[in-house]
């Protein structure tokens, strides 16, 4: 008579496998539920988003945070679509890593790889060498925007890759046929269909980007700021100042999750509410932004079928 | 006048350039990096010996004698970086043979997604939950528990790196072939054994790739040891005392005032360029491990 297999651990195992998933959701749930429940209180009182911090925890609020997040992502937003997108492009484009230019295009490539491993405090530390003391922009909104470019940049570059990838080689050889350079068909052809994924890969580098904290404490970021940076807009023609502008960039600043940590590490509890509160809504934020570029890439993925 | 094909050829090449000075642009953020950390570190032990780095065993750098022994902040950030993978590396294990073996498609899509927004959630919140709600809850199993401790940060830190040592290693089994397992199969073994002797070890590479990488973010991370772990460097080995990563010690020099080339300023460079240098062996090894993957089919 032959052996009966012992199917016992076929049945038991997968218990076990999604016990641990449970595990992970229910660490993810007790830390959503943990800070609202703690930060409620602040949650929905309209006035901690329209306060200064404040030395009273009960009058403190995140205004100057948000409004500093908000430029300082501008900021990172601009630089790392400005760099990325093109070298995304070059990388998947033009590089044939053949000659001496190859061997470039290799080192690029592999840098790029490389950059995404790198611990963020790095990327302070950096910031704090050259951008604060070597080019001597100061703890400024500038630096700060420039500082969190350089840790989207690789998830830029990586999704724009991905998303020109997957157009078919049929597309770009019908334009050459008609006569297009490669950069008419990457303008015309190569930009509009892969901009959703471009897209995806921006909310994706910019949802880690905004809850970073470490490497803008290392560049010096002040926590307590009681004010906003000088509107650029005049009342005049042309309604807006180019000195203002550049004050803008050179004002310090703080942000979220700065405003978080201060409030964290400070002794009396009743900071520790305002923390809760805040770090709930960077939390939501972060997890609007990435069901957002959830959905585009299945969007994107059903859009367009080769 | 340019005639227009001119013109075309022209902006054409124009565009090349433009693509490839923002490809080479990006080769400067690592020149600059190793740069500010070698040309700082430089100075740093100019005033303070290699050999005191290496081999004293207090770091005590805001004192009034000041010790520059790195060990300190090298035990801290290993121990705690240790303990997050012993959270991670089974638990990463079970999930992944449970998505990659067993689950339905239907699962593994819900899955990995929640699994990978562990990665985006801001670690100054999970901070926040490890020094106000885990360590405290700890502290009711734990006998003299401190405070501030590196089993809390640790156990949050092992739940914060499953995107690399559950969802990575998991990747790495869905790519082995299903003919791989139909032959198993077909050979009598059961679902189980299939995953542990045959898939498991075909995909190792890839898993072990994203265990390395996992450790690797645990070492480099800062804000949840910077708040939950203490800021005292301790050479210990005791997961209740209250420790000091290298990463924590940069933050606690950044938010004084930093007067530019002070033995302080300098200091956080040379730790700066020790985690560096640990952080590019840990990615080489992964990224060696992981080139290995497609040399096996």
């Amino acid at each position: 008579m032959s052996r009966k297999i012992n199917s016992r651990p076929d049945i038991v195992f997968p218990i076990v496998g999604f016990l641990a998933f449970l595990m992970v959701i229910s660490f993810l749930f007790t830390l959503i539920i943990n800070l609202f429940i703690d930060g409620i209180e602040k949650i929905k009182d309209t006035s901690f988003y329209t306060s200064f911090p404040s030395r009273f925890p009960d009058q403190a609020g995140i205004l100057s945070g948000w409004v500093g997040t908000l430029l300082v992502m501008a900021g990172a937003i601009f630089w790392s679509l400005l760099i990325g997108i093109p070298a995304g492009i070059y990388l998947e484009e033009y590089a044939t890593k053949r000659g001496f230019i190859g061997k470039i295009e290799t080192i690029i490539e592999l840098n790029i790889n490389n950059l995404a491993a790198v611990p963020a405090i790095i990327y302070g530390l950096l910031a704090l060498g050259i951008f604060v003391y070597r080019f001597k922009f100061g703890e400024s909104i500038l630096t700060a925007g420039l500082t969190l470019s350089i840790l989207m940049l690789p998830v830029i570059v990586v999704n724009t890759r991905e998303a020109i990838r997957r157009i078919p080689r049929d597309i770009r050889e019908g334009a050459y046929a008609v006569g297009a350079t490669k950069w008419d068909t990457v303008r015309d052809h190569i930009l509009p269909y892969s901009f959703g994924g471009i897209l995806t890969g921006l909310i994706i580098a910019a949802s880690r980007a905004i809850g970073e904290t470490a490497p803008l404490i290392t560049i010096g970021a002040l926590t307590f700021i009681a004010f906003l940076p000088p509107s650029p807009f005049t009342s005049d023609f042309p309604f807006i100042s180019l000195d203002k502008v550049w004050e803008v960039f050179m004002s310090p600043f703080t942000v979220l999750p700065i405003q978080i940590f201060n409030w964290v590490s400070r002794p009396q509890a009743a900071f520790q509410v305002n923390a809760a509160a805040a770090g709930f809504i960077l939390l939501i934020l972060t997890v609007l932004m990435n069901a957002i570029a959830y959905y585009l890439r299945q969007k994107v993925r059903r859009k367009y079928i080769w | 006048m340019f005639s227009s094909v001119t013109y075309k050829k022209f902006l054409d090449k124009l565009m090349l350039a433009v693509f490839f000075t923002a490809g080479f642009i990006t080769i400067f953020i690592t020149v600059g990096i190793v740069y500010v950390l070698l040309s700082d570190s430089i100075e740093f032990f100019k005033e303070v010996s290699i050999k005191e780095f290496l081999t004293e065993k207090e770091w005590t750098p805001v004192f009034a004698t000041k010790k520059f022994g790195i060990w300190p902040l090298v035990s801290g950030t290993f121990l705690i970086a240790g303990i997050a993978m012993v959270v991670s590396v089974p638990l990463g294990l079970l999930i992944s043979i449970y998505l990659s073996e067993y689950a339905s498609v239907r699962v593994r899509e819900f899955a990995k997604p929640i699994i990978e927004f562990l990665e985006a959630i801001p670690t100054v919140v999970f901070g926040y939950f490890t020094l106000l709600f885990v360590t405290p809850f700890l502290q009711k199993i734990v006998p003299n528990l401190d405070g501030f401790n590196s089993l809390a940060p640790g156990i949050v830190l092992g739940f914060m790196i499953l995107p690399y040592t559950a969802s990575m290693a998991e990747d790495a089994m869905k790519g082995v072939p299903q003919r791989i397992r139909e032959a198993s199969y077909s050979l009598g073994a059961t679902k189980l054994r299939t995953a542990l002797k045959i898939v498991l070890p075909a995909a190792v590479s890839g898993v072990v790739a994203g265990f390395i990488l996992g450790a690797s973010r645990a070492i480099g991370e800062t804000m949840v040891v910077a708040i939950a772990a203490g800021m005292y460097p301790n050479l210990t080995l005791d997961p209740r005392e209250p420790v000091q990563t290298m990463t924590g010690y940069i933050v606690q020099v950044a938010l004084g005032d930093l007067p530019f080339g002070s033995i302080e300023y300098l200091s956080i460079f040379a730790v700066g360029l020790a985690l560096f240098l640990i952080a590019f062996i840990f990615n080489s090894i992964a990224l060696w491990l992981r080139s290995r993957i497609r040399e096996v089919y």
